[in-house]
């Protein structure tokens, strides 16, 4: 029965790899995720049937209780709120990883003998690195949901707490691993793991947040591989390193499209602003030229090719839609309108592919950075909206500035540049963005999702 | 040791076919990526299923329902969210 099981498990790994490879394509995704999904029951049904279980009362409440949670959450959820729950979603990942290994360790304390040192180093790595993902997922949702300052929140002396926190836990470890039957040694290490969690996240500002959220899905699911090797299980060794991989990838994604390194970000650390760099003063003095929705319309009414770049304004004002019809009603008039966008654009990988998709435009018109970056000379009107650093040609041009080195959407070299902005403030960079006072530039000030209603009103008037 | 050995084999390999398939997925499906790996991460749930089921002590089927309820909201949601965003990718194609 048990060789049964385990190939059963081994299916629903295979399903698992399946399933991810359906991910790489829109036109297979759906069945990817299905197949997944099917992997799931498979393994779930498969160990309902272990004979270890005595009572399935208590499973079937906690798969009851747990459905209804997830179902609402999954159905309620605003897409513009996506990266909110991602984050928790990654830290019940870490929660549960904590607690079937400590559960796992007490078992093998209830029983004579002593216990595999595999057993006890997992353990200790389980309960470590997932409650390091449980606590600082819940800070990520803090921040992204506004209920904790989405600053860096820094303080001196903030890299000797937590090297001294991550001391403790390597020696509360060892305690796990020597004195396997002392549960308060676990119970202590995931104190201490989740006090570090909070302070490692803590000091991470908002626009650094898809690193972040990228980096606690790959906990989670290096998380659920250590709790593998606690119970010597493949299938769940097998998912969590698919999971820590992918989470890595896009962390290394993210961090490149940043110019940064992972320890920088992690850190809170931005480069400082080069000594005479130029101020706000110097480069938008009398040179920003402002324009009316009306004016602004003229321009789209003869712009053959026009190119919109979303930022996380839009997901703010959720101007997901009108840009969508905007882009339709250009494309009635023989317009062709791409979107173009930036890796880091939003608070989590693919943020803005999602509020875009949720907006009906279809996938082929979204171009990512490079491709859009190849003909944008040809690009007759470039929107912005609510994208300020991704789009700020000082990191080609100034070699001093914090942001020196980013790759970015070279809006400024399309014929004519409109950014819709309620105002002139520095983006996360705290820099000013000479793009904004450029010759082809206007600024349309105001609330993105208003502007952007008013410039089709103007167009429909015409 | 051998047990350990198989199962370290296991994480490696895994991790290179991670990165394999994990690399070719396109940046526009980078958020159903991150949900859909989040729901099968929720694997955990077979090892919460045997703690809350194997009724060693009060103590351990405690930590094993917990463990499932957060681990089946991480499966439940992270499927059916990640089937919602794909069906919005999906319909125009």
């Amino acid at each position: 029965m048990s060789a049964l099981i385990n190939i059963g498990y081994l299916v629903a790994s295979v399903l698992f790899i399946l399933g991810l490879k359906g991910l790489t394509h829109p036109r297979t995704a759906v069945r990817g995720n299905l197949l997944g999904a099917v992997g799931m029951l498979l393994a779930i049904v498969l160990t309902l049937t272990d004979q270890q279980i005595v009572s399935y009362e208590m499973i079937i409440l906690g798969l009851i209780i747990g459905g209804a949670i997830g179902a609402v959450l999954a159905i309620k959820i605003e897409m513009t709120s996506m990266p909110e729950l991602v984050a928790v979603l990654n830290g019940f990942g870490g929660i549960a990883s904590v607690l079937v290994a400590g559960a796992a360790l007490l078992e093998s304390a209830l029983k004579p003998g002593v216990p595999l040192m595999q057993l006890t180093v997992a353990t200790a790595v389980s309960g470590l690195i997932g409650a390091v993902t449980f606590w600082g997922s819940l800070v990520a949702f803090g921040k992204l949901k506004g209920l904790i300052s989405e600053n860096a929140v820094l303080f001196s002396g903030q890299q000797v707490i937590n090297s001294l926190l991550a001391a403790a836990a390597l020696a509360l470890s060892c305690w796990v691993v020597i004195d396997p039957t002392s549960m308060m040694a676990y119970w202590l290490l995931v104190g201490v793991a989740s006090v570090l969690g909070i302070l490692l996240v803590i000091p991470v500002g908002g626009a650094d947040m898809p690193v972040v959220v990228a980096l606690l899905n790959s906990y989670s699911g290096l998380a659920a591989a250590a709790t593998g090797f606690v119970l010597s299980n493949n299938v769940l060794i097998i998912t969590g390193s698919l999971v820590g991989a992918s989470g890595i990838i896009l962390t290394q994604i993210m961090c490149k499209a940043m110019n940064r390194s992972l320890t920088n970000v992690l850190f809170g650390v931005m480069a400082p602003a080069g000594e005479g760099g130029p101020t706000a003063d110097e480069v938008y003095g009398g040179k920003v030229k402002s324009a009316s929705p009306e004016e602004v319309a003229v321009l789209f009414e003869t712009a053959r090719r026009v190119m919109i770049v979303p930022g996380y304004g839009m997901a703010v004002s959720q101007a997901q839609y009108p840009v969508a019809s905007l882009a339709a009603l250009l494309e009635s008039r023989g317009t062709t309108v791409e979107y173009a966008v930036h890796p880091v654009a939003g608070r989590m990988p693919g943020h803005m592919n999602v509020l875009l998709a949720e907006a009906d435009v279809p996938y082929e018109a979204l171009k990512d950075m490079d491709e859009s970056n190849q003909d944008i000379d040809q690009v007759d009107v470039a929107l912005v909206i609510g994208a300020n650093d991704v789009v700020n040609p000082l990191a080609r041009t100034d070699p001093s500035s914090p942001i020196a080195g980013m790759p970015i959407i070279d809006v400024d070299k399309a014929r004519t540049v409109v950014i819709i902005k309620r105002s002139l403030s520095p983006g996360f960079a705290g820099i000013p963005n000479p793009l904004f006072s450029l010759d082809n530039s206007l600024m349309l000030f105001g609330d993105g999702k208003k502007m952007v209603l008013d410039i089709i009103a103007a167009l429909k008037e015409a | 040791m051998d047990m350990f050995i198989m199962g370290l084999t296991v994480f490696v390999l895994a991790i290179f076919v991670g990165f394999e398939i994990i690399t070719k997925i396109p940046p526009t499906l980078h958020t159903p990526l991150m949900s859909g790996s989040n729901a099968i991460s929720g694997i955990t749930l077979v090892g919460a299923v045997l703690s809350s089921g194997a009724q060693q002590s009060a103590v351990t089927t405690a930590l094993g329902v917990l463990a499932v309820i957060f681990a089946t909201i991480n499966v439940i949601g992270g499927f059916m969210v990640t089937n919602r965003m794909l069906a919005m990718f999906k319909k125009k194609s």
